[in-house]
C-alpha cells in the first residue's frame, strides 16, 4: 500500500522554481531517501508534505485520501534541518509541550516521554534546561520529541548531523525498529553512505526536478558502466583486446570496461587463452556517491536564479 | 482551539515564572511610590534656614521685608559681597544707595544657587515692600493698609466649577481629569512598547532558536502567532492587576502617614507664612484625595481596560510581523520597527495636548483613528466631554483595526518566520501581503 503519493507538485518562488513538477510515491513501511544537492528543493518539498506550505499546483495523497493538514498533521513526525528547542525551558516540560501540540493527552504524553527517556538513558534530564545540553544531547532530545506521538510517517532532514557514531547508531537502530513496526521513514540527506545502508528506495532531485527514482539496487544496476575488476597472480603480457578497454591497473588487478556486444565470459576467455592465472573476477557497481556526483555534475553546481513565467 | 490554548499556557507560564517578571512587577510600583514619597519629603524638608544680609543704606525696606522661619533678613552695613559668607550669611542682598527703580538693580549674591522657591519668596517680599511704600506715599493710612494685607482672600469665597450636562450639574475638576487622562495615556503608551517589544522578542527567539519550524509542523503559523500575542496579553493584564492591588494597598498605607503628618505640616506652614511654593504639594494631595472620589470611575476603568487591551492587540501583531522577518542583526529590528514606533510616538505627542485640551479637532480625530485612539482617547475620557458617538466609533474602529492588522501581519509572519539569512525589504513584505493562501 502506498502511504504517500505526490502528483505533479509545483511550488514557485519569485526568483526560483523551487519544486517543478515532482511526482513519486512511497510504500508504507519503507525507508525512503530524498537526495539532492544544496538548493535542490528538498526542504520546500518536505514543507509541502508536512503542510507548512501549500503547493502552487499538484496533489498530495496521504493514506489514500487527499492530504488534510489539520487531521493528518498528527500522523506525521517532522524533524526539520533547521531545528531547535526553547533554550530556557525545562527538558521534561518541553517534551510534554511538543507532544501535546501533536495531539497527545497529558497522561499519554508523560508515559511516552518516560518510556523514551529510559530508552535513551535521559531520565535525569527532566528538570534540566536545554541550554545545559551539548549539541549531540539536544539532537537526541529533538529526535525523541519528533517520534513521541508514534507517527505513521516520519520525516527526518539530516538526522545524524552533529551526532557521534555511538548516538548515530542508537538513533539508526530506533529508526529500523520503527520501520519494522510499520512506520514509513523519509530521509533527506547528503550523506550517501548512510543512504546506501538505510534506504530501500530513493529519489534524487536537482534544480526542483526529479532526476532519479527507484530502489537502491535498481539504480545501481541502471547506472553501472560495465566495469569489472580482475585479479591475477601475475599480470598477463597482453592486456589489450577488442572485448574490453583497460580503465585502470592496481598492482596485480586490472579494471576493465567491457565493450558493447561482449560479455564477461568473452573477457575471461581472452585471458584464459593466455594461460593467465586469475584469482578473482568482480563486477564493480557504482556507489551512490558516484552516481550522485555524476548526475548532479551535469548541471551547474549552484543553482542560478531563473525567470519564472 | 485546543492548540492555541496550549500555546497561550506555555507563553504565560514561562513568562510569569520568570524572575525578571516577579522583580519588575514588585519593584516598579515600589519605585514609583518611593519616588513620589521621596520628592514630597524633600520638597517639605529641604528648606534649610537661610539668613540674608540686607544692605539697605537708605532704609527703603527697613522692617518691610518680613522674616519667617525659613528666611531671616538682617539689616547690616558692614557686610559686602566679599565677606558675607565669612560672617555666616547665606546670601547678600544689596540695595544701591539712592535706589532708583529705573536705573539701578537690586542684586542678590550667594555662593550657590539658593533655589527658586527662596528666590521667589524674596522677590515677593520686595514686591510687597515696594507696593506698601507706594501706598504710604499716596497717604494711605498704615493701619488700613496692614488690615487689608492681613486679609486671607482665598478663604473669603467658595469656587465651584460646574459642567452642565442635560439638566443636571456635575462638579468639574479639570486638574484631576488632566491627571487621570495624562496618566492613563502614558501608561498605555509605555505598556504598548513593553509588551509589543516582548512579542517581537518572543517571535525572534523562536525564529533564531530554529524551533519555529518544529512548532509549525504541528500548528498553523497563525495559531502560533495568536497564542503568543494572547499569552503575553494575559501576562500584561496580570501585571497590571498586581500593580493596581499594590498601589491601592501601598497608598492606603501611605495615606495613614500622609494625612497625619501632612495635615499638621501643611497647617503649620500655612499659619507661619504666606502661601507659596512647597506646601502646595501637600495641600494638593489633600485636595486630590477628596476629589479623587468624584471622578467618573465607572466609565474610566472599563474604558481604560478596553483601550489597554485594544491598543495592545492592534500593535502586537505588527510587532510579531517585524520579529518574524528579522535575522540575527538587532539593528535590522530597529529600522523595521520604525513604521510601528512612529505612530505610537506621534499618538503620545497628540495625547499630551489632548489631555489639556480634549476637544480640539486633532484630539477628536486622533481618538477615533485606531492607530492613535488607544492612547489619545484615554486622555479625553476623564474630562467627561466625549460624546457617545465618538466613543462608539472609536471602539468599533479599534476592534476592526486590530482584526485587520492581525490578518495582514499573519501573512508576513507566516513567510518571514521560515526565512533565514535574507534581509527582507518592505517591498517584499508588501508582496507577501497580497499573495493568496
Amino acid at each position: 500500500m502506498k502511504i504517500l503519493e505526490l502528483h505533479h507538485l509545483k511550488k514557485y518562488y519569485s526568483t526560483q522554481k523551487a519544486v517543478d513538477d515532482i511526482s513519486f510515491s512511497i510504500e508504507q513501511g519503507s525507508v525512503f531517501g530524498l537526495l539532492g544537492p544544496n538548493g535542490a528543493g528538498k526542504t520546500t518539498l518536505l514543507r509541502m508534505i508536512t503542510g507548512i506550505f501549500y503547493p502552487d499546483s499538484g496533489e498530495i495523497i496521504f493514506e489514500g485520501k487527499k492530504f488534510d493538514v489539520t487531521k493528518d498533521i498528527f500522523r506525521i513526525g517532522y524533524m526539520p534541518e533547521e531545528r531547535g528547542l526553547y533554550k530556557k525551558m525545562k527538558i521534561g516540560e518541553q517534551a510534554l509541550y511538543l507532544a501535546r501540540l501533536k495531539g497527545l493527552s497529558r497522561s499519554e504524553a508523560i508515559s511516552k516521554i518516560k518510556e523514551w527517556f529510559i530508552k535513551f538513558e535521559m531520565q535525569s534530564w527532566w528538570n534540566k534546561k536545554v541550554e545545559d545540553l551539548s549539541k549531540g544531547m539536544s539532537q537526541k532530545l529533538q529526535f525523541v520529541t519528533t517520534v513521541l506521538h508514534q507517527p505513521k510517517l516520519l520525516i527526518l532532514d539530516e538526522p545524524f548531523s552533529g551526532l557521534d557514531p555511538v548516538n548515530s547508531n542508537l538513533i539508526k537502530e530506533e529508526i529500523f525498529k520503527m520501520s519494522k513496526s510499520g512506520t514509513t521513514v523519509i530521509f533527506s540527506t547528503h550523506r550517501m553512505e548512510q543512504v546506501e545502508e538505510i534506504c530501500d528506495h530513493i529519489v534524487l532531485m536537482n534544480k526542483g526536478k526529479k532526476i532519479l527514482d527507484g530502489s537502491v539496487k535498481q539504480i545501481k544496476q541502471d547506472c553501472k558502466e560495465n566495469h569489472f575488476r580482475i585479479g591475477f597472480h601475475e599480470l598477463p603480457a597482453d592486456v589489450t583486446s577488442n572485448a574490453f578497454e583497460l580503465v585502470g591497473r592496481q598492482e596485480n588487478d586490472l579494471i576493465v570496461k567491457i565493450n558493447d556486444g561482449f560479455t564477461p565470459s568473452s573477457v575471461l576467455e581472452n585471458f584464459l587463452k593466455q594461460k593467465a592465472s586469475i584469482i578473482s573476477f568482480n563486477e564493480i557497481l557504482p556507489t551512490l556517491n558516484e552516481i550522485f556526483i555524476k548526475k548532479v555534475e551535469d548541471t551547474a553546481i549552484s543553482r542560478q536564479f531563473q525567470e519564472v513565467t | 482551539m485546543g492548540k492555541i490554548w496550549l500555546i497561550i499556557k506555555r507563553e504565560y507560564l514561562t513568562r510569569v515564572r520568570n524572575k525578571t517578571f516577579i522583580l519588575s512587577t514588585i519593584l516598579l510600583p515600589l519605585f514609583f511610590i518611593g519616588f513620589i514619597a521621596a520628592s514630597t519629603y524633600f520638597s517639605m524638608k529641604s528648606q534649610d534656614k537661610q539668613t540674608i544680609a540686607v544692605n539697605d543704606a537708605n532704609g527703603i525696606f527697613k522692617n518691610n521685608l518680613r522674616s519667617d522661619d525659613i528666611i531671616r533678613y538682617e539689616y547690616t552695613s558692614d557686610v559686602n559681597m566679599e565677606n558675607f559668607k565669612l560672617k555666616g550669611y547665606t546670601a547678600f542682598l544689596n540695595i544701591p544707595k539712592n535706589f532708583d527703580s529705573r536705573n539701578d538693580s537690586i542684586s542678590l549674591v550667594s555662593d550657590k544657587n539658593i533655589g527658586f522657591v527662596a528666590e521667589d519668596k524674596i522677590k515677593d517680599q520686595i514686591n510687597s515692600a515696594l507696593r506698601n511704600k507706594a501706598f504710604l506715599e499716596k497717604n494711605i493710612n498704615k493701619k488700613v493698609l496692614d488690615s487689608i494685607n492681613d486679609l486671607d482672600v482665598e478663604k473669603m469665597y467658595n469656587f465651584r466649577p460646574v459642567i452642565r450636562k442635560g439638566n443636571r450639574n456635575e462638579q468639574s475638576n479639570s486638574g484631576l481629569a488632566y491627571g487621570i487622562g495624562f496618566g492613563s495615556g502614558i501608561l498605555i503608551y509605555i505598556t504598548l512598547f513593553i509588551y509589543g517589544a516582548a512579542v517581537m522578542r518572543g517571535v525572534m527567539e523562536e525564529k533564531m532558536n530554529r524551533i519555529a519550524e518544529v512548532i509549525i509542523s504541528s500548528v498553523r503559523p497563525f495559531q502560533l502567532m495568536l497564542g503568543k500575542i494572547i499569552g503575553i496579553a494575559a501576562v500584561g493584564i496580570t501585571q497590571l492587576l498586581i500593580w493596581i492591588v499594590l498601589i491601592i494597598g501601598l497608598s492606603s498605607l501611605a495615606s495613614v502617614f500622609v494625612t497625619h503628618d501632612a495635615i499638621q505640616q501643611a497647617q503649620n506652614i500655612n499659619n507661619t507664612m504666606n502661601a507659596a511654593g512647597n506646601e502646595s504639594m501637600a495641600l494638593n494631595i489633600l485636595n486630590a484625595k477628596s476629589t479623587f472620589v468624584q471622578a467618573n470611575w465607572a466609565l474610566i476603568i472599563p474604558c481604560f481596560l478596553f483601550y489597554f487591551i485594544g491598543g495592545y492587540l492592534f500593535y502586537a501583531s505588527l510587532f510579531a510581523a517585524v520579529g518574524s522577518v528579522v535575522n540575527e542583526d538587532p539593528q535590522e529590528a530597529q529600522s523595521l520597527m520604525l513604521p510601528i514606533t512612529m505612530p505610537i510616538v506621534l499618538s503620545f505627542i497628540i495625547m499630551t495636548a489632548a489631555a489639556a485640551k480634549p476637544d480640539t479637532p486633532i484630539a477628536i480625530w486622533a481618538s477615533i483613528i485606531p492607530f492613535s485612539s488607544s492612547i489619545v482617547m484615554m486622555a479625553r475620557i476623564p474630562s467627561g466631554g466625549v460624546p457617545l458617538w465618538q466613543l462608539a466609533l472609536s471602539m468599533v474602529s479599534l476592534v476592526a483595526g486590530f482584526i485587520l492588522t492581525t490578518m495582514l501581519a499573519a501573512k508576513i509572519y507566516r513567510t518571514g518566520i521560515l526565512l533565514y539569512g535574507k534581509k527582507v525589504t518592505f517591498r517584499e513584505m508588501s508582496k507577501w501581503l497580497f499573495r493568496k493562501s
